[in-house]
C-alpha cells in the first residue's frame, strides 16, 4: 500500500523545480503541516510565505507575486482555499490572469470526522464556476506529479484538489500517460462507462475488475480534468456504451456528475447516474467509512451498475 | 515642475465628462482621489507607457476600484490611451472602459471593483520585490469605507511581518460613503491609532495639498522597516460647491445645469491654481 499522499508529491516536485527555479513560491496560511510543505519551507525559507490564518490575504497576496513573475503555489485547507477566499480567486487570479496555482488540500471528506466545517464539497462547483479558472483532481501520486509539472510550464490560475491521506496507485513510475486535460482511459468495455476523478478513480478500477469476473466489461476513465472536461473522452465513452456513472467526493450539484450530465443530455443522450456525497450534513467518520456507508467505492460502483444495466 | 494643481482640474472635468457620456459613475469619490492619484503619477512613480512592462516599474493598485474614472483621467493623460476614446466609449456596450479597473487595459495592472483587495495584491507585489532585490515601490489607494472590510486588515498585518517598507498605502478619507458619514455607517475615525498599532509608518496629510502630498510619499520611501499608509484627508466632490460633501454624489450624473456649473467652477479651481 502507497504511503506517499498527493499532497506531498506536489511538494516533492517543487522541491525539485525549485531548485533551479527562484520563481517558485509556496504559501501556506499556517498550513505548511497539513499541507506536507514543511520540507519545502525548510530548503527554500527565501522563497515560502507565511501569512498566517487569513486565506483571502492568502491568495491576495499570491496574485501580487504572480503579477510580479512569481510562480506562487498557494496551499490551503481546500475546504477555506476555495470557500473562504473565493472573491479572492474569482477577482485577484482569474479574472485578472495572474499566475496563481491554487493547491487545495485535504479536499472532500478527507477530514472525516471533523465535519462540515472542514469537508470541501463545493470546490468544484465553486471553482469551475469561475471563468478562466481551471480545475483538477489527481488521482494518485505519479498523475499528481505529472500535472504539477505540467501546470508549471505555463502561466495562468488553476485549481488542484488533492486529499489528506495516502490513495493507492492507480499507475506507476514507470507507466503513467499523461496529457494536460486529456482524461485517462483505464478500462475499455462496452456495457457501462464509469467517469470518476480524485480519490474515486481507484474504486472504479477496483469495480472494473470485480465486474469483470462476473462478464461485464466497463470502460473507466480517470477525468482528472474537471475544467477544462475533456468532453471528447465523454462522448466517445458514451458512443460505446448505453449506460455512464460518474463518480465523485463532492456534492450532488456542479460538480463532475453534473458536468457530465449537462454534456450527455445536450449531446449524446444516455442515462446518467451521478454518484456523489449527499446533499446533507455528512456522516461522521474516517473518510473510508463515509464513502462506505454512501456507497461511493468498490462495491458500491458493482451495485449500481448491475442495477442499472 | 507642472503645475499639477491646474492639470487635476482640467483631469477632474475629463472626469465629468466620462460621467455624463457614460450614464454613470462614481463622481464624488473620483474628485477627492484626483490629487492623489495626480501627485502619485506626475510626481512621485517610475511608471509610463514606455516602460509599463518593465518589472522595475512602480505599480499602483486601485484598490477604491469604483473610482476608475479618475484613473481612467490621470492613464489618459500620461499617454497610455486617449482621454476621447474613454470619455466617448466609457461603460458603453462592449467597451474595454469598464466601470472599474480592468488590467486588459495599458497602465491598469490587476482587476478591482469589490473592495478590501488591493492591499493583499500589494504585499504580494512588494514581497516580488524584495525578493527580487529590486528598488521599486508599490502603491494602493482606499477609500475609507472601504477600511470596514476585514480582508484590509488580514494585509496590514502581512505587510508589517514580512517588513514590506516598498509598499505604500494611501487611504482617501473623504468621510463619506454610498449611505452616508462614515462614522455613522461604520465608524473609521483614529485611523493612524489603528494602522500604528498593527505596525505601520503613518503619516496624516491634507489631501488636496501637493506639498503635503509630495513630502509624505518622500518621506514614505526614505522609511525602512516597515509599510507606511497616508492618510489623506479629502473632500468628497472636491472641485465644485455643486457636489463637495454631498453624499448624494457618490454616484451620480449632474444634469445639464449642473453640469454646467461644475465646468465653470473647475475652471475657476484651476486658473486660481495657475496664478497661485
Amino acid at each position: 500500500m502507497n504511503k506517499i499522499p498527493n499532497r506531498q508529491a506536489i511538494c516533492d516536485v517543487l522541491i525539485e523545480k525549485a531548485k533551479t527555479d527562484k520563481d517558485i513560491v509556496v504559501l501556506c496560511s499556517d498550513s505548511r503541516g497539513s499541507s506536507s510543505m514543511t520540507p519545502f519551507a525548510q530548503e527554500f525559507p527565501e522563497q515560502f510565505v507565511e501569512v498566517g490564518i487569513a486565506e483571502q490575504n492568502l491568495v491576495g497576496i499570491a496574485a501580487g507575486l504572480a503579477k510580479c513573475g512569481k510562480k506562487p503555489f498557494a496551499a490551503s485547507p481546500a475546504s477555506f482555499l476555495s470557500t473562504r477566499s473565493y472573491e479572492q480567486v474569482k477577482v485577484d487570479c482569474a479574472y485578472s490572469n495572474t499566475n496563481v496555482k491554487l493547491i487545495g488540500v485535504s479536499g472532500g471528506v478527507s477530514y472525516g470526522a471533523l465535519g462540515m466545517s472542514h469537508h470541501s464539497a463545493q470546490d468544484i462547483a465553486a471553482m469551475s464556476s469561475v471563468p478562466n479558472m481551471r480545475v483538477y483532481l489527481p488521482s494518485d501520486r505519479f498523475q499528481t506529479a505529472k500535472l504539477i509539472k505540467a501546470l508549471l510550464e505555463d502561466d495562468k490560475p488553476a485549481y488542484i484538489r488533492v486529499g489528506r491521506n495516502p490513495v493507492e496507485d492507480i499507475y506507476s513510475e514507470e507507466f503513467c500517460p499523461f496529457e494536460l486535460n486529456k482524461a485517462n482511459l483505464l478500462a475499455k468495455g462496452e456495457d457501462a462507462a464509469v467517469i470518476a476523478c480524485g480519490e474515486m478513480v481507484r474504486p472504479a478500477v477496483d469495480a472494473a475488475k470485480m465486474l469483470e469476473a462476473e462478464g461485464i466489461y466497463i470502460t473507466v476513465l480517470d477525468m482528472y480534468c474537471l475544467k477544462p472536461l475533456d468532453r471528447e473522452a465523454v462522448l466517445e465513452a458514451a458512443a460505446r456504451t448505453k449506460l455512464l456513472v460518474t463518480m465523485e467526493e463532492h456534492s450532488p450539484f456542479g460538480g463532475l456528475g453534473a458536468m457530465v450530465s449537462q454534456l450527455i443530455g445536450s449531446r449524446a443522450p444516455r442515462k446518467v447516474i451521478n454518484m456523489a456525497l449527499p446533499d446533507a450534513p455528512v456522516i461522521t467518520g474516517t473518510s473510508g467509512e463515509v464513502f462506505e456507508h454512501y456507497g461511493l467505492n468498490a462495491n458500491g460502483l458493482v451495485i449500481v451498475i448491475k442495477e442499472n444495466l | 515642475m507642472e503645475n499639477l494643481k491646474a492639470l487635476s482640474f482640467e483631469l477632474r472635468k475629463n472626469v465629468v465628462d466620462m460621467v455624463v457620456e457614460g450614464g454613470g459613475g462614481h463622481i464624488g469619490g473620483d474628485m477627492s482621489v484626483m490629487d492623489i492619484l495626480t501627485e502619485l503619477y506626475f510626481d512621485q512613480m517610475n511608471i509610463s507607457p514606455e516602460n509599463m512592462h518593465s518589472p522595475n516599474r512602480d505599480y499602483l493598485v486601485m484598490s477604491k476600484g469604483h473610482s476608475v474614472e479618475a484613473l481612467y483621467a490621470v492613464l489618459a493623460r500620461k499617454g497610455f490611451f486617449p482621454v476621447g476614446e474613454v470619455i466617448h466609449s466609457f461603460s458603453k456596450f462592449g467597451s474595454q472602459y469598464i466601470g472599474h479597473p480592468n488590467n486588459k487595459l495599458p497602465g491598469i495592472e490587476m482587476n478591482s471593483g469589490s473592495l478590501g483587495h488591493g492591499l493583499s495584491v500589494c504585499a504580494g507585489m512588494a514581497l516580488a520585490g524584495k525578493m527580487d532585490g529590486r528598488k521599486n515601490r508599490v502603491y494602493t489607494v482606499m477609500g475609507d469605507g472601504e477600511l470596514a472590510e476585514g480582508s484590509i486588515w488580514e494585509a496590514a498585518m502581512a505587510a508589517h511581518h514580512h517588513k514590506l517598507d516598498n509598499l505604500c498605502a494611501v487611504i482617501d478619507r473623504n468621510r463619506l460613503q454610498i449611505s452616508g458619514d462614515t462614522e455613522n455607517v461604520m465608524a473609521q475615525d483614529s485611523q493612524e491609532e489603528r494602522w500604528s498599532a498593527f505596525g505601520w509608518h503613518t503619516i496624516p496629510v491634507n489631501g488636496h495639498d501637493y506639498r503635503e502630498l509630495n513630502e509624505a510619499f518622500r518621506e514614505a520611501g526614505n522609511y525602512t522597516g516597515a509599510p507606511t499608509v497616508i492618510i489623506a484627508n479629502t473632500i468628497k466632490g472636491y472641485g465644485s460647491a455643486v457636489m463637495e460633501n454631498k453624499p448624494e454624489w457618490h454616484h451620480r450624473v449632474p444634469t445639464t445645469d449642473e453640469y454646467r456649473q461644475i465646468v465653470r467652477d473647475l475652471e475657476e479651481r484651476k486658473e486660481a491654481a495657475l496664478h497661485e
